[in-house]
């Protein structure tokens, strides 16, 4: 393994703090030292140097919410084409979704993924299992084993618990291993058929809507089953002014309790939906703009600890369908990191200290994995950021199989120009 | 044909909706039907204006009087009609819609018109055949056609639109009807309300400009036209009120309120009517009510609809 010095770059590690300028030595996979002076290492067979003047250099990025598709749905995604699409997205680290067929519920499963993962050689890729056993929402899943076999996290996904006793259980049963919940909040009875956020967009063009109380709802419920339980519990991809206001309320008191949102929730809105265009389609589903405004403040006062992309690949034939027919969800793995820069950092809502922490540190320490820092002696997972560049989103360019983007042709700024991981450089723009 | 002239004026080989059309593009459409109208004798005897075209009905949802509708008004301009009907998912022959829509357009039409369960399914259509495409009604979305015919028959009975209150009543959560006529009423000037249960009406009207009323008798005095649009059982997945019973004493048009009304009052329904719920036999069929007279005004609509969009499309008639 050849050792690697990041020469000149602006360091930005929220694990400790650090913002400056400084020359990062990686050797044998991990970060060594900093401030070495180039002239001091001899760049030969055995050291790379990575000219990083101009760029950030933050630890791997990590994304806690990642459609891997593998096993079950290969004609969508496999975990080779995805954590290919996770480094160039600048992601070191990804937690997989355990809706696959079959479910993550038993060790075979997530040994599986894991194998698969390890011959990809992409990214690291840590399983989420399941809550229930086949996602059924009925019975716990062995947890204990899961946890043994190296699950991270625990959620019936695309399915949320609908049974209060069932998450209420889990909770208490996780508190052994330490492991969070992950839930889906969302209600099933009211969003039925739903296609779109209800609202007056939804009124207009006269589309089964999604209430934003179906979020609400259940994110009341899971709060206080955390706080009765003292367990770990973590919203997924909240959308909704009403369920951040309450996670805020419940962080004052205590609560074990965090929180995610997604790029598309801070970027776009129900209106995009006129075009009914499926590459909209998600869920929770694109709001309106109250609602985006208050995903953004929740990341600005740190109620919102993690920004994830939920990846959803789905294949063009799934998504040319009737909108009422066509899956929900976008692809976001490559374009996660530029629209955090271009529609949160560039107008000012989040400084990069902040933002990397939502993808770096707050997701390892919430998943209890050692990443996500460039602390001397850890993993060398490493992200060097362009933060200047700016390109235009053509997903035919990129790394994953499917393409159901909802920001094609759109203009944004910045994107990760080479991605290391344990010391090992694995993707690089342009080559 | 030097009548039809108007015709240069528009633009459009596609129609979707009314939500985005001009007040001048909506009169054009008017006129012109009014224009095919009189050329038919009452939309009676033929024309030769589409000689040589091929329309397409392509309904995805079960339909009697919409695609019977469009078919004559295809051959009362000479045009050859074929029909395609499928009442199930596109899906479940495993072909998506666009693929059975570009197998129809390959087969020469000049024309789509389609009807189909899903919302925006007929602009997904537009954006992947190059032939006119129609919308004969998109879900509970718009009905363009539907919308101008109604429309139509108002300006027919009452001159114009213009300072007219014209109130939806009924369903209008679920109706394709209600969206189509409150574009065109507004853009034409007219006061809309729409009336009925707090579950099918939704406050966000108001923001568009559209009277929200729950009781139809508060309303009755001011209305110059009463549009009852048909309970659509059918799309609604929890019944929203208790009753048909409660539904009829509350929003029922029956002799006693046509006492109350005012005189002149045009009642109208886009069928098919549920006799009973919505209107009652004695104003159905009462002096007030103009509902054949829409549907003989949908003829016309839809001979001028597909004379425009094809002549904007071919820039010109078929040589």
């Amino acid at each position: 393994m050849s050792n690697i010095l990041i020469k000149n770059g602006r360091v930005i590690d929220p694990s400790q703090g650090m913002d400056r300028v400084s020359n990062v030595l990686i050797e044998d996979g991990r970060i060594s030292a900093y401030d070495v002076k180039v002239e001091e290492k001899p760049i030969n067979g055995s050291m790379r140097l990575i000219d990083a003047t101009g760029k950030i250099v933050a630890p791997g990025l990590i994304d806690m919410h990642v459609h891997l598709r593998e096993p079950g749905r290969e004609e969508d995604e496999t975990i080779r084409s995805g954590t290919a699409a996770a480094l160039a997205g600048g992601f070191t680290s990804i937690v997989c979704t355990p809706n696959t067929n079959p479910p993550m519920d038993s060790q075979g499963t997530v040994q599986f993924v894991q194998r698969q993962a390890a011959e990809a050689d992409n990214c690291n890729v840590y399983p989420m299992a399941c809550i229930s056993k086949n996602r059924a929402g009925e019975e716990l899943a062995e947890m204990g084993t899961l946890v043994e076999a190296g699950a991270v996290a625990f959620s019936d996904e695309s399915s949320p618990v609908a049974n209060s006793e069932l998450m209420r259980r889990a909770l208490e049963y996780l508190l052994m291993f330490d492991k969070p919940v992950l839930n889906h909040p969302q209600v099933a009875e009211l969003t039925a058929d739903g296609v779109m956020h209800e609202g007056l967009v939804s009124m207009v063009l006269a589309l089964p809507g999604i209430p934003a109380e179906a979020e609400d709802v259940m994110t009341g419920r899971d709060i206080s089953l955390a706080e009765s339980t003292g367990g770990k519990i973590h919203m997924m991809h909240l959308s909704t002014a009403g369920s951040i206001d309450m996670i805020r309320r419940a962080k004052t008191r205590g609560v074990r309790v965090t929180a995610e949102v997604c790029p598309h929730h801070f970027s776009l809105t129900d209106e995009t939906l006129r075009s009914f265009d499926s590459n909209f389609k998600m869920n929770p589903p694109l709001r309106d703009s109250e609602h985006l405004d208050a995903c953004i403040a929740g990341l600005t006062d740190g109620t919102i600890d993690v920004i994830a992309s939920d990846h959803a690949p789905h294949a063009v034939e799934k998504k040319m369908q009737e909108l009422d027919q066509a899956p929900f969800g976008a692809i976001s793995l490559e374009t996660s990191l530029a629209l955090v820069i271009t529609n949160l950092i560039q107008p000012g809502h989040l400084d990069w200290m902040t933002a990397l922490e939502k993808m770096t540190i707050n997701p390892a320490q919430i998943l209890g994995i050692a990443k996500g820092t460039l602390q001397i002696g850890s993993d060398a997972d490493v992200t060097i950021i362009d933060p200047e560049d700016t390109w235009t989103v053509d997903p035919e360019k990129f790394y994953s199989k499917s393409r159901n983007s909802p920001f094609v042709g759109k203009s944004l700024t910045g994107r990760a120009e080479t991605v290391i991981v344990a010391g090992r450089v694995k993707f690089e723009r342009g080559s | 044909m030097d009548k039809l002239v108007a015709a240069e004026a528009w633009t459009r080989a596609d129609l979707l909706g009314l939500e985005h059309l001009s007040a001048e593009e909506i009169t054009l459409i008017l006129d012109t039907a009014e224009q095919l109208k009189t050329m038919t004798g009452g939309c009676a005897g033929k024309l030769d204006l589409l000689r040589g075209a091929t329309i397409a009905n392509l309904f995805f949802e079960n339909s009697t009087r919409t695609r019977t509708s469009f078919s004559l008004a295809a051959r009362r301009l000479g045009a050859d009609t074929i029909d395609f009907s499928s009442s199930g998912s596109s899906l479940s022959k495993g072909e998506t819609f666009i693929d059975t829509a570009k197998n129809i357009e390959a087969m020469n039409v000049d024309a789509i018109v389609v009807r189909h369960r899903t919302p925006g399914t007929p602009h997904l259509l537009a954006q992947n055949v190059e032939c006119c495409v129609v919308n004969a009604g998109d879900g509970a979305h718009e009905h363009p056609t539907q919308g101008l015919l109604d429309i139509m028959t108002i300006r027919e009975q009452r001159g114009q639109i213009e300072g007219l209150t014209v109130a939806l009543v009924g369903d209008i959560a679920h109706s394709r009807t209600a969206r189509s006529n409150i574009w065109g009423l507004q853009k034409l000037g007219a006061h809309v309300i729409v009336c009925g249960p707090s579950t099918l009406v939704s406050r966000h009207w108001e923001k568009l400009g559209v009277e929200v009323a729950y009781s139809l008798d508060a309303i009755l005095p001011r209305c110059d036209v009463l549009n009852l649009l048909r309970i659509q059982f059918e799309r609604q997945l929890m019944r929203p009120f208790p009753s048909v019973r409660e539904y009829a004493l509350l929003y029922a048009m029956n002799g006693e309120r046509m006492t109350r009304a005012k005189k002149n009052i045009l009642i109208m329904a886009p069928g098919p009517i549920n006799r009973g719920a919505e209107i009652t036999p004695e104003v159905a069929d009462g002096p007030h009510s103009v509902i054949l007279h829409q549907v003989t005004n949908g003829l016309a609509i839809r001979m001028a609809v597909l004379w425009l969009t094809y002549c904007a499309a071919n820039t010109g008639a078929p040589s």
